[in-house]
């Protein structure tokens, strides 16, 4: 199972805790996680990257593994550890802080 | 027994507040969608307990929440859970939180840019939704006016929306630009005699009509002068704030403009300004008292650098001869070291006898008055910044 961790104000919207468990068949990219995301909680789909053209907001950045993956290709593999599940893959609003 | 429900929009959650027709005790419930802003909030006049509202982010984009029970409890009207979010060939499928400009060769292609601050042209760029006017005789139609300017409609009850591109489209569309708070539709009014005609007010643009359910429209701005354009009397380009109407006579329009209050009786075919002995003209909020055609309010603001109500005193202003004639009212308002605003929708009325006329601030008070204006009390003091504020009269 790969492990998604969302901001606060899309765990709120998704009605999820600090983490998601999604099943995700053949390569985990970026693509297929949020794919899955979106089809178990179809609310949180335009928040995390625009409905249409399916890019990134602007706001949102991607971290796994103490990396951050935001501008890597969507289609590229992530981590191992996120893969198996060992590592969460994180979607972070941007601005680390107030 | 009449019971009246106030829906508050603020920058950090909406909130309903409710009290019987007396209108002295309220329970204040929310804050629902916390730390998210909330545009606005309103109920269908086809079913009061079907509730609209506009969820928004800088971070993640636009939300439609939709309450079946009266505020109770909300959802998106959009996919289930589990159900693909493609359509088999593998489009998106439409969504409560997706507005797409209308940019078919048919109707919208050429409609690809407005004027900038600068005066350069921009492309369109979907930012939020800044009201939601649920149509007054089906629960499941509602219209939605966004940032940038552009009108939708839903006719599944906010599942799907889709633009009424003719808006931008009939010709004055890249002369638009943004006001302070950026190039906003705001203000929607359903002619309640006519449903195919509609009222649209845009800042910085102006005000438009459709007389034919929204496929074609013209702007009515004549007799609207504006210091700020080139062309003080031009056709567009007049930051309308917000537009009023009574039920009972939707050829006559009040409007608040950036500055001015003018009204037309001619449903805005031409305007006179109706300012008087307002002691500022700038404002934000206009509203008809709903029992009495005549009787309008707006709450002066000092200038439009200065945002806050002139002098320190909160006073909002009523007209009972449809302007020109203004009195201040200000029992149970502060009247010294207040430096609040009150946003474009942010004033709303019931329709009980007597009238009750609502506001919020900038400051989290939401004032009420049960008596027409002639006395005031806040129901609550301590919300966030509000943003809106609609009412519903309960029978």
């Amino acid at each position: 199972m790969i492990r998604v961790v969302l901001p606060h104000h899309l765990r709120t919207l998704a009605h999820v805790g600090n983490e998601v468990a999604l099943d995700v068949g053949g390569a985990v990219t970026q693509r297929t996680v949020l794919d899955a995301l979106e089809t178990a909680y179809p609310m949180l789909r335009g928040t995390i990257r625009d409905h249409t053209t399916l890019e990134r907001r602007a706001f949102i950045r991607f971290f796994a593994c103490e990396e951050d993956l935001s501008h890597q290709s969507p289609d590229s593999p992530l981590p191992d550890d996120v893969a198996t599940g060992k590592e969460p893959f994180l979607v972070i609003g941007a601005i680390a802080g107030g | 027994m009449s019971k009246v429900r106030v829906l508050v929009g603020t920058r950090k959650g909406a909130f309903v507040l409710e009290a019987d027709g007396q209108r002295k005790k309220w329970t204040v419930n929310g804050p629902h969608f916390p730390g998210w802003e909330i545009y606005h909030v309103k109920g269908s006049p086809a079913d009061p307990d079907r509730l609209f509202a506009s969820q928004t982010s800088g971070w993640f984009g636009q939300i439609i929440q939709r309450s079946d029970d009266g505020g109770k409890t909300w959802h998106q009207p959009g996919t289930p859970p589990g159900e693909p979010a493609k359509t088999p060939d593998g489009m998106p499928k439409g969504e409560s939180n997706k507005f797409t400009y209308d940019a078919s060769p048919e109707t919208g292609k050429p409609l690809t840019t407005h004027q900038w601050y600068d005066g350069s042209q921009r492309p369109w760029e979907f930012k939020r939704v800044w009201h939601v006017e649920p149509s007054r005789t089906d629960p499941d139609t509602a219209y939605a006016g966004v940032e940038d300017a552009a009108l939708f409609r839903t006719t599944d009850g906010g599942q799907n929306w889709k633009e009424l591109s003719g808006l931008r489209g009939h010709g004055t569309g890249p002369q638009w630009q943004p006001g302070a708070g950026g190039l906003c539709l705001h203000t929607i009014i359903e002619d309640p005699k006519d449903p195919r005609r509609l009222f649209v007010a845009i800042s910085s643009a102006g005000a438009f009509r459709t007389d034919d359910g929204g496929t074609t429209w013209k702007p009515i701005n004549r007799g609207l002068r504006s210091s700020y354009i080139p062309d003080p009397d031009a056709e567009i380009g007049h930051c309308v704030h917000r537009i009023a109407l009574h039920a009972s006579r939707p050829n006559v329009l009040f409007m608040q403009k950036h500055w001015d209050v003018l009204r037309s009786d001619d449903a805005g075919d031409s305007w006179r300004e109706v300012s008087g002995n307002l002691p500022s003209d700038f404002g934000f909020v206009i509203d008809v008292n709903a029992n009495e055609p005549e009787t309008i309010y707006v709450v002066p603001i000092k200038s439009d650098s200065e945002h806050f109500v002139p002098d320190g005193k909160l006073r909002v202003y009523r007209s009972r001869t449809g302007g020109n004639e203004w009195e201040a009212l200000t029992n149970g308002l502060p009247q010294s070291d207040c430096y609040v605003n009150v946003l474009r929708d942010a004033m709303a009325v019931d329709s009980l006898d007597k009238c009750g006329v609502y506001f919020g601030t900038t400051g989290g008070q939401v004032y009420a008055s049960a008596d027409a204006g002639d006395n005031w009390a806040p129901i609550v003091r301590d919300l966030p910044p509000v943003l809106s504020v609609e009412v519903q009269t309960l029978r």
